[in-house]
C-alpha cells in the first residue's frame, strides 16, 4: 500500500491538482460564456426549433381530438364517408375550434395536403354554431330548467368550484372551472364538451359559465349520452330533472349533423377530405419529409407525387451540380490569381490584393445587379459583341435568367473565398523547391505539377469547402439572375417560409440540405482528410 | 478574481440588453408596415403627414410588407408584436386572418362612414373580403409594351391576349413567376369565358389547357419576382411586353417619360389594405384604431390618388379624385377603374387562390423547371 502524496497545505496532491484544474476549466468556461449563451440563444435553439417543425403535426390532434379518435377505426373502403358518430364528434371539435379561432389554422395546415380544405373549414365554421340547436330547443321544451345556466353548473361543476365561485368578489379573473369527478363517468361526452365550453367562456369571452347558456353541441352530447345510458343515476335535484327527461327522449326529433355539414359545403361528402384528416392525425408525421423528396403520404402508404408536381429532387440535384460547377470555376479562375499574389513583389501583390478585396467589400446586391446590367440581352456584353459583329443583333446571347447567369454571377461573388485561403497556403511554399526541381532537370510543367501543385492542395481543399458550402445555400443571387433554370433549393425554402407559410415543408427541405452538407463534409474528411485543409500558414 | 467578475458582468449585460430591447415600445409612436417606394411615399403624403401634424403621434415606417405574413407569424410565436399596422394584399389578409394573426374588426364600428352618408360597409361594399381586411386601394396587374418596338403597320397591343400572339408581336415577354393571373390569362386568351375560368382551373384538364397555352410563349418569357423588375425589363428594352402593377407603369410612363404604353384589356384587379396584428395591448390598439379611422376616410383615400394611380377603395372617394400633386395631370384616365380602361377586367379570386395556391404553385414551378 503506497502512501498518499500530500501537497504543501497537507491535502492529498491528487485532490489539490484536481481542484486547480477544475478552477481553470471553470474560468475557461466563464471566458467563453457570453459567446456560448449568445450562440445558444440566437443560433442553436432557433435552428433546432425550426427543424423540429419538419415532423411536428400536433395541430390536428389538438384542434379536433374527438374527431381523430372517432376516425381511428374508420375504413374508407367499407364506408366512403364516415358515419354520424364522426360528424357528431366533428361538430363538437369545430365548435371549440371556431370559438378559439383555430379552425381556419387547421384548414390551412390540411390544405397543404389537399386543395380546397382551407375554404372548407372556413365556410363550415360559420355554420357550426347552429348544429344541435334542435336538441337545445327540445330539452328546453321538456323543462325550461335546461336552458338555465345554473342547472348546468349544478350538474357539471365540482362542489369546491361552486364554493370558490360564490366566494369570488368579481375582482380579477374568475376561479378556473373545475369539472365534477363523477359526471365524467355518468355523462362522458357532455362533461367533456361542457368543460371546453366553460374554459372557452372564461378565457376567450371573459364571461362566467354561471351566466351563459351552453353551446348547442352540449345539448347534442347530452342527448347522445342519455340515449346511450338511460339508466344513469345522478344525485340531487338535477338528477331528478335528468331522470324526468330521459323518458321524453324517444319522442325527440333527431338532427342529422352530417346533413348539416354537407349543407354548409358538400366537400364533407368527399372521401379524400376525410382520408386526409385521418392520414394526418398523428402528432408527428413524416409527411413533410416525404413531400420534400417528391413523395406523398397516402392512406395506402407512400407514393410518388404526380409527375407534374415533382420538383424538389430536381432542385436538390441542380443545387449540387451547380455548386460543384461554381466551385470548379472558382478553382480555375482563383488559382492563377492566388499564384500571382503569392509570387509577385510585395508592392504589386498588395495592389492586386486590393483588387481582390474591393469587390469582396461591395454589397452583394450591388454586385448581382451589376451583373444584370452586364449580362442582359441589351446589356454591355451583348452590345459589345454585336458592335464587333461577333453576334447578330437579332440573335443576342442569353447570358442571364438561366443557369449560365447564376454560375457567372456566383463564381464572381464567391471568388474571394477561394483566392484568400489559396493565397495563404501558396505563400508558404518556398520558391526554392521549384528552382530545385528545375535544376534537377524537370520541365516547367513537371516542376509545377509534381512539386508545387501537391503542396497547394490543402489550400484548394479549404477554398473548395468554403465556396461549395456557401454556394449550396445561396439565395439572393439565383433569385435575381437565375430565371427558371438557375434557381436553387433555397429559393423554394424561402417561398415556403414567406409566402405559402408551409414552415413544416421548409424545415424538412432545410434539414435535408443540412444533412447533405454534413454528409459531403464527412465524405471529404474520409477522402481528403480534414487535417489536410489549411486556411493559412 | 477580477477577470471572472468582468466576464460575469459582460454576460449579465448581454442578457439584460436583450430584455430591455425587447421591452422597449415607446408611447405615442406607431410602427406602420408598407411596401416602400412610390407607394409608401403616397401614404406618407396622404395619411401619415397630416395625421402626425394633427395628433403629434410619431409614425415609423417599416418596408416589410412583402414578407409580412411570415414575420407576423414569427412575432406572434415569439409573443412580441412590434408592428402596429400592416399593409398587405387581400390574399395575404386572408392568410393572416385564417392563421389568427390579424385582428377581426367590425367595419361599421371601426371605420368612418362615407362622406355621402353611407355606412362603411356599404361604402366599401365587396372590397371587405373578410373580417380582418380594411381596404385601401384597388390596383391592377396589367401589361405595358415598348412603343418603339411595335412592328410597323401593326396596331399596338391592347391587352393581355396580345402576349400570346407572337406572329403579330414578336419579341420577349415578361411575366410574374407565379401562377396567379398567368393561369387566368392563359385560359381567357384561349377562348374560355370569364365565368368559367376558376371552375375550369380546378380540373386537371383546365390546368393542362392553361399550361399548354403558356407553353407557346415559355421560351420567350422572362419571369420576374418583384414588380420593380417587371418595369425595369421594359425600361431596358429587354422585353417587348410585360405584366406588372399599373402604378409602377404609370410612374415609368408619366413621371420618367419612358417609351412605354399601357395595354389594359383583361387587367387583373386586386386589393390592398390594412390589417391590424392580433394581440396588441389596449393602449396601442386604441392608437391604431384612431389612425385607421382617419386614414381610411373618404377624403384621405381620395388624397392618395393624387400621388399614385391606384383607385380608392371607397365608392364615395371616386368623385373626389382630382389631379396629380406635382404634374397637375388629370388622374382619372390613369386609374384601372376608369371605364375606358376597364372594358374587360377580372378580379383576383382570393378565396379560390387560398385553396388552390399551394397545389398550383407546385405544378407551376415544376412546369417552369422542365
Amino acid at each position: 500500500m503506497s502512501e498518499v502524496m500530500l501537497a504543501a497545505d497537507g491535502r492529498p496532491l491528487k485532490a489539490s491538482l484536481n481542484r486547480a484544474l477544475r478552477r481553470q476549466k471553470l474560468r475557461a468556461l466563464m471566458l467563453i460564456a457570453p459567446l456560448l449563451i449568445f450562440i445558444m440563444l440566437t443560433f442553436i435553439i432557433p435552428i433546432g426549433q425550426m427543424l423540429f417543425r419538419s415532423v411536428e403535426n400536433q395541430i390536428v390532434g389538438d384542434t379536433i381530438p374527438r374527431t381523430v379518435a372517432a376516425l381511428a377505426d374508420w375504413d374508407a373502403e367499407a364506408e366512403p364517408v364516415p358515419g354520424e358518430d364522426v360528424f357528431s364528434a366533428f361538430a363538437k371539435d369545430m365548435m371549440v375550434a371556431v370559438e378559439l379561432k383555430q379552425h381556419t389554422r387547421l384548414g390551412s395546415r390540411l390544405n397543404y395536403e389537399a386543395s380546397g380544405l382551407s375554404s372548407l373549414f372556413r365556410k363550415s365554421g360559420r355554420r357550426v354554431d347552429d348544429m344541435g340547436e334542435g336538441y337545445a330547443d327540445q330539452f328546453a321544451a321538456v323543462d325550461p330548467a335546461w336552458a338555465d345556466p345554473a342547472t348546468w353548473v349544478t350538474l357539471m361543476a365540482a362542489p369546491r368550484w361552486v364554493e370558490r365561485q360564490a366566494a369570488w368578489d368579481g375582482e380579477g379573473a374568475e376561479p378556473k372551472f373545475i369539472l365534477s369527478a363523477s359526471i365524467t363517468d355518468d355523462l362522458p361526452q357532455t362533461a367533456s364538451i361542457y368543460a371546453d365550453f366553460a374554459r372557452v367562456t372564461q378565457s376567450e369571452d371573459e364571461e362566467s359559465p354561471t351566466e351563459e347558456t351552453p353551446w348547442n353541441v352540449v345539448y347534442l352530447a347530452l342527448f347522445e349520452d342519455l340515449t346511450a345510458n338511460p339508466d344513469v343515476q345522478i344525485a340531487g335535484p338535477v338528477g331528478d330533472l335528468v331522470a324526468a327527461t330521459v323518458p321524453q327522449l324517444a319522442a325527440f326529433t333527431q338532427e342529422d349533423i352530417r346533413a348539416a355539414f354537407v349543407a354548409a359545403d358538400d366537400g364533407w361528402e368527399e372521401t379524400r377530405v376525410w382520408k386526409t384528416i385521418q392520414t394526418y392525425s398523428a402528432p408527428y408525421t413524416d409527411g413533410y419529409f416525404l413531400n420534400a423528396i417528391d413523395l406523398q403520404k397516402t392512406p395506402d402508404g407512400v407514393a410518388w407525387q404526380p409527375e407534374n408536381e415533382q420538383i424538389y429532387i430536381t432542385l436538390f440535384l441542380r443545387t449540387m451540380m451547380m455548386s460543384v460547377l461554381i466551385t470548379v470555376s472558382c478553382i480555375l479562375l482563383g488559382y492563377p490569381v492566388a499564384w500571382l499574389l503569392a509570387n509577385l513583389p510585395a508592392r504589386k501583390a498588395n495592389m492586386l490584393m486590393i483588387l481582390v478585396l474591393l469587390p469582396f467589400w461591395t454589397s452583394l446586391l450591388v454586385r448581382t445587379s451589376a451583373w444584370k446590367v452586364l449580362l442582359q440581352q441589351q446589356g454591355v456584353i451583348n452590345d459589345t459583341l454585336v458592335w464587333f459583329g461577333l453576334v447578330a443583333d437579332d440573335n443576342r446571347l442569353a447570358l442571364i435568367n438561366n443557369a449560365t447567369g447564376t454560375i457567372i454571377a456566383m463564381t464572381h461573388i464567391l471568388l474571394p473565398f477561394m483566392i484568400l485561403p489559396l493565397y495563404s497556403v501558396l505563400k508558404t511554399i518556398p520558391p526554392s523547391y521549384l528552382r530545385a526541381a528545375k535544376s534537377l532537370g524537370a520541365t516547367n510543367w513537371t516542376a509545377f505539377w509534381r512539386v508545387y501543385f501537391p503542396q497547394s492542395v490543402p489550400g484548394i481543399g479549404a477554398g473548395s469547402i468554403l465556396v461549395f458550402i456557401i454556394a449550396i445555400g445561396y439565395y439572393i443571387t439565383p433569385e435575381i439572375v437565375g430565371g427558371t433554370k438557375g434557381v436553387f433549393i433555397s429559393n423554394r425554402i424561402a417561398y415556403h417560409i414567406s409566402t405559402s407559410l408551409n414552415w413544416g415543408l421548409a424545415a424538412a427541405l432545410g434539414a435535408i440540405l443540412l444533412a447533405m452538407v454534413l454528409l459531403l463534409y464527412w465524405a471529404y474528411d474520409r477522402i481528403v482528410g480534414i487535417d489536410n485543409v489549411k486556411l493559412g500558414g | 478574481m477580477k477577470l471572472t467578475k468582468a466576464f460575469m458582468a459582460t454576460t449579465a449585460l448581454t442578457v439584460a440588453g436583450t430584455v430591455v430591447m425587447a421591452a422597449g415600445h415607446m408611447a405615442d409612436q406607431m410602427t406602420i408596415v408598407s411596401w416602400g417606394g412610390a407607394y409608401s411615399a403616397s401614404q406618407q403624403a396622404a395619411y401619415h403627414d397630416p395625421y402626425m401634424a394633427n395628433t403629434g403621434v410619431t409614425i415609423i415606417n417599416d418596408e416589410s410588407s412583402s414578407e409580412a405574413v411570415a414575420k407576423l407569424r414569427a412575432m406572434s410565436e415569439a409573443g412580441n408584436i412590434t408592428w402596429d399596422l400592416v399593409d398587405v394584399e387581400a390574399a395575404d389578409a386572408i392568410r393572416l386572418c385564417d392563421e389568427g394573426l390579424a385582428m377581426e374588426i367590425d367595419a361599421d364600428e371601426v371605420l368612418a362612414p362615407g362622406d355621402d352618408g353611407s355606412t362603411a360597409t356599404d361604402d366599401f361594399g365587396d372590397m371587405l373580403v373578410n373580417d380582418c381586411f380594411i381596404p385601401q386601394i384597388v390596383f391592377s396587374t396589367t401589361f405595358g409594351y415598348r412603343t418603339d418596338m411595335v412592328p410597323e403597320g401593326v396596331a399596338p397591343p391592347s391587352g393581355a391576349c396580345d402576349v400570346f400572339d407572337q406572329e403579330t408581336y414578336p419579341g420577349k415577354r415578361a411575366l410574374n413567376r407565379n401562377p396567379v393571373a398567368n393561369m387566368e390569362w392563359a385560359l381567357l386568351c384561349d377562348g374560355v369565358a370569364y365565368e368559367d375560368v376558376y371552375d375550369l382551373l380546378e380540373t386537371d384538364e383546365g390546368q393542362a389547357q392553361a399550361f399548354a397555352k403558356l407553353d407557346t410563349i415559355k421560351d420567350d418569357t422572362v419571369w420576374w419576382t418583384s414588380a420593380a423588375e417587371g418595369v425595369q425589363l421594359l425600361a431596358d428594352g429587354e422585353v417587348f411586353m410585360g405584366s406588372t402593377y399599373n402604378g409602377r407603369l404609370f410612374s415609368a410612363i408619366v413621371e420618367q417619360n419612358q417609351p412605354i404604353g399601357m395595354a389594359w384589356d383583361w387587367q387583373m384587379f386586386d386589393l390592398d389594405g390594412w390589417v391590424i396584428p392580433d394581440g396588441l395591448s389596449d393602449e396601442r390598439l386604441a392608437r391604431v384604431l384612431d389612425y385607421v379611422r382617419f386614414a381610411t376616410d373618404t377624403q384621405r383615400l381620395a388624397d392618395q390618388a393624387k400621388y399614385i394611380s391606384y383607385g380608392p377603395a371607397r365608392q364615395s372617394s371616386a368623385p373626389l379624385v382630382s389631379t396629380h400633386a406635382t404634374l397637375g395631370i388629370d388622374m382619372a384616365p390613369h386609374m384601372p377603374t376608369d371605364p375606358a380602361n376597364a372594358e374587360n377586367t377580372f378580379v383576383n379570386n382570393y378565396t379560390w387562390w387560398a385553396d388552390y395556391r399551394d397545389d398550383l404553385d407546385a405544378k407551376f414551378q415544376s412546369w417552369l423547371a422542365q
